[in-house]
């Protein structure tokens, strides 16, 4: 019981923020890849930055665990473009999509529709990307400091400062 | 830089940084096994339940199913929340707005609500299937990914915005085009 309240109450605060966000929007989400307005690169870099320090300090305290989904190149790949294909299109993705009807914008309804159609499909289609595709360049659970044989707490200063570099790169540019 | 910066999106993104850091914590504490922000997999879930109703020996008998496990889960019950604290925020602040077609469709493809919705619906198949495919979407690849600093998170975002530009700039129009 206590898992559902827990990601019942997480949600909540969530989609609050996504909300203030403004990034629920097709509107947002469209202009982000126009390259017209960086609100939804803004919002997610945000939580990158202090996810990452927070996480990894977390982890370092040794009040959590890493849980990095695994690098399979072909499938990672492949399933990237087709995503960012019908994102553009649909213009919410799978987590602002529910945000998204709930402040009114009710054409993400079919959205909704649509990626459970797609979601079915993909379970259909499983068993046989599973010893192809899903197998081609699968690297397992790898980081990057893990691969340069760097500490996060080396990698994470030169991600943020790229980060940093861009907000300024945006705001200058009136993105 | 003198013009007004609009901090809203840094703001609610950096405490979106603090409430997935505090959820790790607490995820890991409370229930022993640590949760990441994600969304997609909620969705193979709710078509597992759907399909199930309709015919149950197929869904039993799938390999995917069997490996997302149909279930209400904490990723569930997160989008779940998702939906409650975007409609209370958005009527506590008055930006909820009845909308069937956002304004960057309407300039390309008119006011048909018909032609939307099935802008939307195939779009999310694509999305979807892709999503599933790269294992995640960018709360679970995007967000948690690189706040971990997984490879995988890096390659998926770069593909999702990479063919998301590509992808927009054909089919409304390239950058400022249409305006």
């Amino acid at each position: 019981m206590s898992e559902h309240w827990l990601g019942l109450i997480t949600g909540i605060a969530f989609g609050a923020l996504l909300q203030q966000g403004r990034v629920l929007r097709f509107e947002k989400q469209v202009a982000a890849m126009r390259l017209e307005d960086m609100t939804i690169l803004k919002f997610m870099m945000s939580a990158i930055l202090v996810g990452m320090v927070g996480i990894h300090a977390a982890v370092a305290l040794d009040l959590a665990a890493l849980s990095p989904k695994a690098t399979q190149l072909g499938a990672n790949v492949l399933g990237g473009i087709l995503f960012g294909l019908g994102w553009a299109v649909m213009g919410f993705c799978p987590g602002t999509s529910v945000g998204a009807v709930a402040e009114g914008r009710w054409h993400a309804l079919f959205a909704i529709l649509g990626m459970m159609v797609g979601a079915a499909l993909y379970a259909e289609a499983y068993p046989r990307l599973e010893k192809t595709l899903l197998a081609w360049g699968n690297l397992g659970k790898i980081t990057l400091p893990g691969v340069l044989g760097l500490s996060p707490w080396a990698v994470i200063p030169a991600v943020a400062a790229v980060f940093l570099l861009c907000f300024v790169f945006f705001e200058k540019q009136g993105l | 830089m003198k013009r007004r910066i609009d901090w809203r999106p840094y703001v609610a993104g950096a405490l979106v940084g603090v409430l997935a850091t505090v959820s790790v914590v607490v995820t890991t504490r409370v229930l022993g096994k640590t949760h990441f922000l994600g969304a997609s997999t909620t969705f193979v879930r709710a078509a597992g339940f759907v399909e199930q109703a309709a015919a149950p020996d197929h869904v039993r008998q799938n390999p995917y199913f069997a490996k997302e496990k149909i279930k209400i889960d904490w990723q569930f019950m997160l989008i779940a929340g998702i939906f409650i604290g975007a409609l209370a925020a958005s009527i506590l602040d008055g930006s909820f707005r009845l909308e069937a077609v956002p304004p960057i469709w309407r300039e390309r493809f008119g006011d048909s609500v018909a032609l939307r919705a099935a802008g939307a619906f195939l779009g999310g198949i694509v999305a979807m299937f892709g999503a599933r495919m790269a294992d995640g979407c960018p709360s679970g690849h995007g967000l948690s990914g690189l706040m971990q600093l997984s490879v995988s998170g890096f390659i998926a975002l770069g593909c999702f915005f990479g063919a998301g530009v590509l992808m927009a700039a054909w089919v409304y129009g390239g950058k400022g085009g249409r305006r």
